[in-house]
């Protein structure tokens, strides 16, 4: 009997883990160690940030679902790694846990593993900009919407303001909180949304909207931007962006980094070197990504967490890390079966992995401050990821340790991203966007990077209505309800 | 319309952006046309997700 071990329950861990059980049945065993003790449908936090969701909306219990699947489930976090083994395990690799739940609370565990997928996902690293968050991450003076509990504090605050606005001007501040931001698009779908809840709520008249970003150039979102035809021509999404934001009476500050947050002040700095304060009432700010810590440790004892992992705490798989400047950057560079570089039955998958480079281009301000997005790994690609990874542990189980590799390089790969504004069904509307591929190959599509045939985007009801069924299909497949495999991820 | 313009000013950085007309913001909430969108967005989408399997 094999035993694979998932360290992380998020988007990606769970695809893993659910799908590596259903193909290895009962003769396999599939752990899952996750300090959470619910699921969470991370796209859909943003409309529990504007109080139109619940956080028992987009969260489930994940103990009965795994118990269903049959699947041995440890509400625990992941200390350290031990790829060669050591303790009392001789040669078998093990990992040590930290209960976190289930009743036993601080004890300590190791687990032997035959594989093991990392998807740990992010730390989200409040710490990396004074002043954007506190010990228990719901922020000092900013709030964030990256999980359910952040996204609730978020509304409370929100509507805070709703009220103040009754009565006088107020500032709200969206985007992100640190240099090296992911994840622009949450932060733009929730602008949007409060937007549009501040119109609903008859206080938008009373309501200053402001965007701040590390993007270059609006609609930038961490992978360089995107052309689509419109009108015909191949437009960029810097005039979608732009567009919208127009329309709906949002000012953008861009190519900023956050270097501090006080009490109602955002201190700024610009790519061109000007620096500013930006004062606001309530600030929704991202903040940085960056991996949850995992040690790596040699039989002798030895630390060998620089091996195995990248600096930024996340794992090195069969990535190119030696590309060097942006010019060299080649689709090739980014990994295909993401497995360790020191370990041949270790993966990691979704945002635990390490990226070769970044998709958009690196630029700095005159002091040297590093000023761009990081790339994204959530969403579809994360599940394709993380399905593609069991996959290949799978066959290696079932059909020996020379079966080959899966592949799922997200140079190969496309994303569909719906990003909302309200949540009525006839008064909201939505921006959809397909991205082929998600990084772009300039070798195989020269100039733009990207098919324009399967990269597109607009804006209307249609998109909105695909945005609600897509909360309701992925938690229906999140529970393993009958017929969840027929959901592509 | 007359509202967004109402907001652009002169050279700020809203004036060189493209705004939608009332023909455009209006067919965006067109459950009719929306209906025939929501088809071709499905497809379109179900495409992108099939080559990336």
């Amino acid at each position: 009997m094999a035993r694979v071990i998932v360290m992380g329950g998020g988007v990606s861990g769970h695809t893993a883990a659910t799908f590596a059980k259903k193909w290895l049945g009962k003769d396999h065993e599939v752990v899952v160690v996750t300090p959470n003790a619910r699921w969470n449908w991370i796209p859909s936090n943003i409309w529990v940030g504007v109080g139109e969701m619940t956080k028992d909306d987009v969260t489930f219990e994940l103990a009965p679902v795994y118990h269903k699947a049959g699947i041995d489930y440890r509400q625990a976090k992941a200390l350290g790694i031990h790829p060669e083994g050591g303790s009392t395990h001789g040669d078998k690799p093990y990992i040590v846990i930290e209960y976190t739940g289930q009743g036993k609370e601080g004890q300590k565990e190791e687990l032997t593993y035959d594989y093991l997928i990392n998807a740990t996902g992010p730390k989200l690293n409040f710490a990396a900009t004074p002043g954007l968050g506190d010990a228990n991450g719901l922020g000092e003076f900013t709030v964030s919407v990256c999980t359910a509990d952040h996204a609730e504090h978020a509304n409370h605050e929100l509507q805070k303001v709703f009220e103040k606005a009754k009565h006088s001007k107020q500032t709200v501040l969206i985007g992100t909180g640190h240099g090296m931001c992911t994840c622009q698009g949450a932060a733009f779908e929730y602008i949007f949304n409060v937007e549009h809840e501040a119109k609903k709520a008859g206080v938008r008249d009373n309501l200053d909207i402001k965007w701040i970003s590390n993007e270059s150039f609006l609609g930038d979102f961490g992978i360089g931007g995107l052309h689509m035809k419109r009108g015909g021509y191949a437009a960029s999404s810097r005039l979608f962006a732009e567009s919208l934001f127009s329309e709906r009476g949002v000012n953008w500050t861009i190519g900023a980094a956050v270097t501090q947050v006080e009490k109602g002040k955002a201190h700024y700095e610009q790519l061109d070197g000007t620096t500013g304060v930006i004062d606001f009432d309530f600030a929704m700010l991202i903040p940085p990504f960056a991996g949850v810590g995992l040690k790596a440790i040699a039989k002798d004892g030895t630390d060998i967490t620089d091996q195995m992992f990248a600096p930024n705490g996340f794992m090195k798989v069969d990535a190119n890390y030696a590309a060097g400047a942006y010019e060299n950057w080649k689709a090739s560079d980014w990994p295909k079966t993401y497995q360790s570089t020191i370990a041949d039955n270790v993966f990691a998958v979704g945002i635990a992995f390490a990226p070769p480079h970044p998709i958009s281009k690196p630029m700095k301000s005159p002091s040297g401050r590093d000023i761009f997005p990081t790339p994204p790994r959530t969403g579809m690609p994360s599940g394709i990821i993380g399905k593609t990874v069991a996959h290949s542990i799978c066959d290696k189980i079932l059909k020996g340790k020379n079966a080959p590799l899966h592949e799922a390089s997200m140079a190969h790969m496309g994303a569909a991203c719906v990003a909302s504004a309200g949540k009525g069904l006839t008064n909201g509307t939505a921006a959809a966007l397909t991205v082929y591929p998600v990084v772009p190959d300039f070798e195989t599509y020269p100039g733009l990077g990207r098919d324009l045939n399967y990269t597109f985007g607009e804006i209307g009801l249609a998109g909105h209505w695909i945005k609600h069924i897509l909360h309701h299909m992925f938690l229906y497949k999140a529970k393993l309800n009958p017929g969840w495999t027929l959901i592509p991820e | 319309m007359k509202e967004i313009e109402k907001r652009i000013k002169p050279y700020d950085a809203n004036f060189t952006t493209m705004v939608p007309t009332t023909f455009v913001k209006a067919m965006r909430t067109c459950v009719l046309w929306q209906i025939i969108r929501f088809i071709v967005i499905n497809i379109k989408m179900l495409v992108v997700v099939r080559k990336s399997h």
